[in-house]
């Protein structure tokens, strides 16, 4: 029964039958494999930063080559929708809370940074630290109304929270949200480095800082004490009790964790974007970072980024093919589908559900374990 | 006065909708443990099966609407039972994986049925009967409103007499009670499974083509936005319960109508009051206590 | 000797990732009863589950000759197992009757025995099943059992918690269950074993410590002790 969301461990007891495999000085020791990951992760990060001054062209991946602004700003998107996958991943990965609510978190970033910058004459960094305070409260109160019920109530719950946040920005309460149409950011107190165009690529870096940041937060945070007890509660919520444990208060301070990070992101997608839009309050948005968490792979840290980064270059590139040529000219039983970005990525999703489980990190895991059996037993034969 | 009758009439007919969705979402969830979402997507599809038919036969007979809720329910009901066979059988007893594959199947429906239909409403036309109104203690009530109760009242007696008096009744409400012992029976709950999908699926499917009068369109977004407020008619209810669900539906539909009406704050008097049942009984109204 | 009806052998089963049985291995004589006996959380129920496929297992069960350790739970006890699980599990919402209809799997079910055995059923056949006393549910539970021609019963300890006058009676249901199959039962009762049981299987820690004849094990009560960790004096009751 794998009713918690874990990666998909594979259960099969240890055959007994089979020798244990000699050590083999070719596969890195843990320590030295942590090393190794640093390392790329590090020069990944320097690679990220450094796009910007280069000009590297994907066709039929990007848009144009990497310095370009209309490219920078679709990489920024991805990393920052990366970094709110992230966030998610640290509720469901790591601590098995199904939440439908998480847009809320994000809406209250984008729309409290927009809506306080319309309306005060604080300057920026004051303003986030006002939204940030404020996301912290509605994840408090609503966390702990919710994480009274668990599993699929508590999904349902989450869900009507962010869907009220949903109906409260489009009914405009006293003009603060701007309705259907969204909210114009009001760039007055906002640094010139960060607003226009040719500025983009100092928003790719911002956009870049919050994914580093998220990602050291989340790890900190499962490392942590409070992580191991939450990962435990997922597994089971009733032994961790027995043992004196209190997974309320755990489950809470990871659900208010990565609320707060959603709400950080969501001001740096305020600016990326120059305007908030009802859409990242709604119910279909908390969904997809469903998807790209478990596209990436649940309970992996690095496969949320990747889901999140990949979901949004596909949601760019799928739009850009649905209003190409080669689609208009089909006929309509594949033109239909083709041009809905949303149906091939819902489809694409429930592929990975059925026949891939453990998403793409999983993969690559099972991808590597074989290479490193290999491995081994050619050295096996070798020196047989 | 005849401002409260009218809101009550209103609310129930709402909660009449409400309820079409929930009892297929409670049943699936009683016996199977799974939330589904496409649930929303059977009722979008039935009604656009319901509009289809009205829209090549003619919309203002009798006959082409009865026609139309039978082809909408029937449409809801094999959609229901293919989503069923096809995808959530397959992760069986995978409850998380269940409720992705449904989350999945209605992101990608909801975009194919903007791909055919278009994402705009599209008006909707009927027998003449429902346009107009009929007073009730002075109120003028749209006639659409008695029919969604009619509907969900029957629904809700065929499928109370469905769950004491057939086999398959009585698998599903010992299965909800206790899955395992059931197949510890040697009866195959799977069938049952289907089934209840086929049900909820056919009464979603109903609900598309009443709720599409009752809101005067139909919309790839028609089945999502009844879906939420269908799930927390579930949890206040009790998961599980038809009663349950029903006793919810009329609740918060109504509450809803009054609360708009009176303060324009409809939706969130509806969480308000989720909040509030989870905070004094979490297993909801008529829930089991777990 | 004749062929065991069951063949249990490298039984192992887990539940939410935790081996619940490790390694169990016997078999089930072809007639009269065999209790599994063992402490307290040795597995003897997670036995039954296994078996029955409710648990997750791997290893190898026999039924008359067929594998069946990859069969659903429905499949098996379609191949003619009963079972009477631990705690009743009665359908609580149901009425007795509806209980009883549920079960029925055969073309022709015994109804008459069932009403033999338990008039008390037919009296309160419109009840519903969560008002029964303890003993009344256990009685739906065999009841339901044996409804069925079966070629073999799992029994999990039917008396526990029950009445001496009502274990005097399930016990009388159960002897007369094993005139016409085969029964496995796990039972802490001494005394109830002492009447029914022709084999005995114990186990400790998820393993089989010991098999053999019901009454050679019951007339050494050292033995019973060193096994089992219990006196038989305080199993009166």
């Amino acid at each position: 029964m794998t009713s918690q969301p874990t990666t998909q461990q594979t259960s099969t007891p240890p055959d007994r039958a089979t020798a244990p495999l000699p050590h083999d000085e070719n596969v890195p020791t843990p320590a030295r494999r942590r090393w190794l990951m640093l390392a790329g992760g590090f020069a990944l990060v320097v690679l990220l930063a450094c796009l910007p001054l280069l000009a590297i062209s994907l066709p039929g991946v990007l848009p144009g080559p990497t310095y370009t602004p209309g490219t920078l700003q679709v990489l920024a998107l991805a990393l920052l929708v990366g970094a709110l996958a992230l966030s998610y991943h640290l509720l469901f990965g790591v601590a098995g809370l199904l939440s439908f609510g998480h847009a809320l978190y994000f809406a209250v970033g984008v729309y409290g940074l927009a809506i306080v910058l319309d309306r005060t004459d604080l300057p920026l960094l004051p303003a986030a630290c006002v939204v940030l305070v404020g996301g912290i409260v509605v994840a408090h109160v609503v966390g702990a109304i919710s994480l009274r019920v668990t599993g699929i109530s508590f999904a349902m719950v989450t869900l009507a929270f962010a869907q009220a946040g949903n109906v409260l920005v489009r009914r405009n309460p006293a003009g603060a949200t701007g309705g259907e149409e969204g909210l114009a950011l009001d760039t007055t107190h906002v640094p010139d480095a960060l607003v226009g165009v040719m500025n983009t690529r100092n928003l790719y870096w911002l956009a870049l800082v919050v994914l580093v940041v998220v990602y050291a937060v989340v790890l900190w945070v499962e490392r942590s004490r409070a992580g191991h007890v939450a990962a435990a509660t997922r597994e089971n919520e009733m032994r961790v009790r027995v043992v004196g444990g209190r997974p309320y208060l755990v489950k809470l301070l990871v659900f208010v964790v990565a609320a707060t990070l959603a709400t950080a992101v969501g001001m740096a997608y305020l600016l990326l974007q120059s305007g908030a839009v009802p859409r990242v309050t709604s119910a279909d948005f908390t969904l997809t970072l469903l998807v790209m968490v478990v596209l990436g792979g649940v309970g992996s840290r690095w496969g949320a980024v990747v889901g999140g980064v990949l979901y949004t270059l596909l949601d760019q590139r799928l739009g850009a093919l649905a209003a190409s040529e080669a689609i208009a000219g089909l006929p309509s039983v594949l033109r239909v589908p083709l041009s809905e970005p949303l149906f091939i990525l819902g489809t694409l999703f429930i592929l990975v559900v059925l026949f891939l489980p453990g998403g793409i990190a999983g993969a690559a895991q099972r991808l590597s374990h074989r290479r490193r059996r290999e491995g081994a037993r050619d050295l096996m034969e070798e020196s047989a | 006065m005849s401002t409260i009758v009218l809101l009550l009439i209103t609310g129930l007919g709402l909660g009449a909708l409400y309820f079409l969705v929930a009892s297929g979402l409670s049943l699936i969830y009683g016996l199977m443990g799974v939330l589904n979402f496409a649930h929303g997507s059977f009722l979008t599809l039935g009604a656009f099966a319901g509009w289809e038919v009205a829209r090549r036969l003619g919309a203002d007979s009798w006959g082409i609407f009865g026609l139309a809720l039978v082809v909408g329910a029937a449409v809801g009901a094999a959609f229901a039972a293919l989503t069923e066979l096809l995808l959530v059988r397959r992760l069986y007893e995978r409850h998380i994986e269940q409720v992705l594959v449904t989350v999945g199947l209605a992101l990608a429906t909801v975009a194919l049925f903007e791909g055919t239909w278009g994402s705009d409403p599209e008006f909707i036309e009927g027998p003449a009967w429902l346009r107009s109104t009929t007073d009730v203690a002075g109120a003028p009530i749209p006639n659409d409103r008695f029919l969604a109760i009619g509907a969900a009242v029957l629904v809700l007696v065929g499928i109370v007499l469905f769950l004491r008096y057939t086999r398959f009744g009585l698998i599903i409400r010992a299965g909800v009670e206790n899955r395992a012992m059931v197949t510890a029976l040697g009866i195959d709950v799977r069938k049952a499974f289907t089934l209840v999908f086929a049900v909820g699926g056919a009464a979603a499917g109903l609900g598309g083509v009443l709720a599409s009068q009752y809101f005067g369109y139909v919309s790839p977004h028609l089945g999502a936005h009844l879906l939420i407020f269908a799930f927390i008619v579930t949890v206040i209810g009790g998961l599980g319960s038809l009663t349950g669900a029903a006793v919810a539906a009329v609740l918060v539909a109504v509450l809803q109508q009054f609360a708009n009406y009176y303060w324009g704050v409809g939706d969130l008097v509806v969480v308000l009051l989720l909040a509030l049942v989870l905070l004094v009984r979490p297993s909801g109204l008529l829930g089991r206590s777990a | 000797m004749t062929e065991p009806i069951l063949r249990v052998r490298n039984l192992r089963a887990t539940v939410a990732g935790q081996q619940v049985v490790e390694d169990v291995t016997f078999d089930v004589p072809a007639t009269g009863v065999t209790a599994v006996l063992g402490r307290n959380g040795v597995g003897k129920t997670s036995t039954l589950k296994a078996l029955l496929g409710l648990y997750d297992r791997t290893g190898e069960v026999t039924l008359a000759g067929e594998r069946i350790d990859r069969l659903s739970t429905d499949r098996i006890v379609r191949r003619g197992v009963g079972y009477v699980p631990e705690d009743r599990e009665v359908f609580a919402g149901l009425t007795v009757a509806e209980n009883l209809r549920l079960a029925e799997r055969d073309a022709s079910p015994r109804r008459e025995l069932v009403a033999d055995l338990f008039p008390d059923l037919v009296k309160r056949s419109a009840q519903r099943a969560g008002t029964l006393s303890g003993g009344q549910q256990q009685m739906v539970s065999l009841a339901r059992a044996l409804l069925n021609d079966n070629r073999l019963l799992l029994v999990d300890e039917p008396t526990k918690g029950l009445a001496p006058k009502i274990v005097t009676e399930v016990a009388t249901a159960l002897a007369e269950a094993a005139a016409s199959a085969p029964v496995l039962l796990v039972e802490q009762n001494l005394e109830v074993i002492s009447r029914l049981a022709t084999t005995v299987v114990v186990i400790d820690a998820g393993r089989v410590v010991h098999t053999g004849d019901a009454a050679e094990l019951l007339d050494d009560p050292d033995r019973i002790q060193r096994l089992l960790g219990v006196h038989t004096s305080e199993n009166a009751a």
